[in-house]
């Protein structure tokens, strides 16, 4: 990669980065509500974002930088199993659809912030609150570290080499996000979002035309697949078929298990906002189809990268005029802004609402529950920066693709509590805790691969470990609530809600 | 109207429908195209199990 400082690309880049952190202050007094005096405010833009503004803020924290950076890389690396996001991200939409209205019904009529709100609220228990707080927190800071890391890749391709350009530019997100909650990312996302569409569009329609149509992008890629072997290709091999099915499967079903989605969700003005945007958000999917295409185009430009996660910097550079260039990575590394700045301000809303008022402070005010969150949001991105820069890159992957699978383990204790009041606190406690252990075990044991084999009548079958751990975590969990039910047949705790 | 959100499901993950690299669309294989249709489809199915929702329901 070259070390030569882009001048051209960088000040176009720094123009926008300025535009939108100006716009980050300013977000405080967009909407106005008193930001101070409310988690509700902070922390989830005053409950009153309407179809558009979801749709803008959840396509911008779901879609997220390192997406734009890793999925063609993958695609690039090893072909079809890499486009398991697209057939994730289709389906996580009539899952959104059926679930997510009922779950913002009953945060609004209680006033829930977190999902653990929501399932202290369904089964009256801290300890299971407890877990499911835990699991979104720990799971949401290596996913932030992923954010710097989509920011770094881009930042290194503009010639601008050392780790100051990223403390800098998460410094400056982290005092807009303290100062203006969730406003902030709203605003900025559809800066993002736009910047994103135009680069996306531009790309799935110059690239191919420079480099011969998309018959030739494909020969290209297939020509590079067959010279490499392995489990490599355009098309899956038979073995890799239930991998890919279960993947996008379990993606799909933990995707709106995590505070980001879930404040995009709660911050909703209605359930009907919800529903509106599951028909709408797929828009944002078949832009991740063609950015996954962009691993193919790399192909076909013959670009040559050191580590898969170069390729879209570089065939941007390799193919574009270095203004737009510097537009496609200001683009980028805004679109990490986002997310990271709606990841903190979950994190921070778990800690303060299931943590500090559940344990150190239950008489905590409003104005105290916001000021509470907006010390933790610092705190949480602190910790992501301090990540990137004294741990290797490979664990926040690591810890990011463990994350998927322990946050899918509150599925159960979150979804479930919306259909039926049937699973007691002690079951879904521990199946929580059977799907983390099994699941984090087997992951371990393979190598930190997301994999889990089982034999069954002589054949071997391969899937998703999360999956896997999640179907154990139902079967424990009503395993132990029939057991539990044998032994004290009236719920003291459940009939006592309210 | 409701079963209708499940059919994506279907579509999608019994990978053994759409393995294939023809018959291809505008120089895209057939895994590809397929894959990328389920998304128009998909947002239209949601939406006719939007439009056809009890009005109670409706909030």
């Amino acid at each position: 990669m070259a070390d030569q400082i882009e001048w051209v690309s960088l000040s176009i880049f720094i123009f926008f980065f300025a535009l939108v952190t100006v716009m980050g202050f300013f977000a405080a007094r967009w909407k106005a509500g008193p930001v101070n005096e409310h988690l509700d405010e902070w922390g989830l833009g005053g409950r009153q974002f309407g179809t558009w503004i979801t749709w803008f803020l959840v396509g911008g924290d779901f879609y997220t930088a390192y997406t734009v950076i890793a999925v063609p890389a993958l695609v690039y690396a090893v072909g079809a199993y890499g486009f398991f996001a697209l057939p994730y991200t289709i389906i996580v939409y009539p899952f959104v659809f059926a679930v997510m209205p009922v779950l913002w019904k009953q945060a609004h009529a209680n006033g829930h912030v977190t999902a653990a709100d929501v399932v202290h609220g369904n089964y009256h228990s801290r300890a299971l609150e407890l877990a499911v707080a835990i699991t979104g927190m720990v799971a949401t800071m290596p996913y932030i570290a992923l954010q710097l890391i989509g920011m770094g890749v881009v930042i290194k391709a503009m010639g601008l080499t050392g780790e100051l350009p990223i403390i800098a530019a998460f410094i400056i997100l982290a005092l807009y996000t303290y100062s203006s909650g969730l406003r902030a990312p709203a605003l900025i996302a559809f800066v993002k979002d736009i910047m994103i569409y135009i680069v996306v569009l531009v790309a799935v329609v110059v690239v191919p035309a420079k480099l011969g149509g998309y018959s030739a992008v494909f020969a290209a890629a297939n020509d590079a697949f067959t010279a490499k072997g392995g489990a490599t290709g355009l098309i899956l091999k038979p073995a890799q078929m239930l991998p890919y099915a279960t993947l996008a499967f379990g993606s799909a079903l933990a995707a709106f298990m995590y505070p980001h989605t879930l404040t995009g969700i709660f911050a909703s003005k209605s359930a009907d906002t919800i529903r509106k945007n599951a028909i709408l958000l797929p828009a944002y999917t078949l832009l991740l189809g063609l950015i996954a295409l962009l691993g193919y185009m790399a192909y076909a430009a013959n670009i040559k990268v050191a580590t898969p996660n170069d390729v879209v910097p570089m065939l941007f550079k390799a193919l574009f005029p270095s203004w737009f260039a510097g537009f496609a990575f200001a683009a980028i590394a805004i679109g990490a802004l986002v997310p990271a700045a709606v990841m903190s301000i979950g994190a921070a809303n778990l800690f303060t609402r299931n943590v500090w008022k559940s344990y150190v402070n239950p008489s905590i005010s409003h104005a105290g529950e916001a000021a509470v969150a907006k010390i933790a949001s610092l705190v949480v991105k602190g910790g992501a920066l301090a990540f990137i820069l004294f741990l290797p890159t490979q664990y926040a992957i690591d810890l990011q693709l463990l994350g998927g699978l322990w946050i899918l383990q509150t599925f159960p204790a979150l979804v479930f509590g919306l259909f039926t009041r049937w699973f007691r606190a002690e079951g879904l406690l521990l199946g929580w805790a059977s799907g983390i252990l099994w699941g984090s075990w087997t992951a371990w044991s393979n190598g930190l691969k997301p994999l889990a084999t089982i034999d069954l009548g002589g054949a071997s079958y391969v899937f998703y470990v999360g999956l896997g751990a999640l179907i154990l975590n139902i079967a424990v969990a009503a395993v132990v609530t029939v057991i539990v039910g044998l032994i004290s047949p009236h719920r003291t705790s459940v009939t006592a809600r309210s | 109207m409701w079963m209708l959100l499940l059919v994506p499901y279907i579509g999608l993950l019994w990978v053994p429908f759409y393995n294939f690299t023809e018959p291809s669309l505008f120089g895209f294989p057939f895994f590809y195209w397929y894959q990328l249709a389920w998304v128009p489809i998909t947002s239209l199915l949601i939406w006719l199990a939007y439009r056809s929702r009890t009005p109670d329901e409706a909030r």
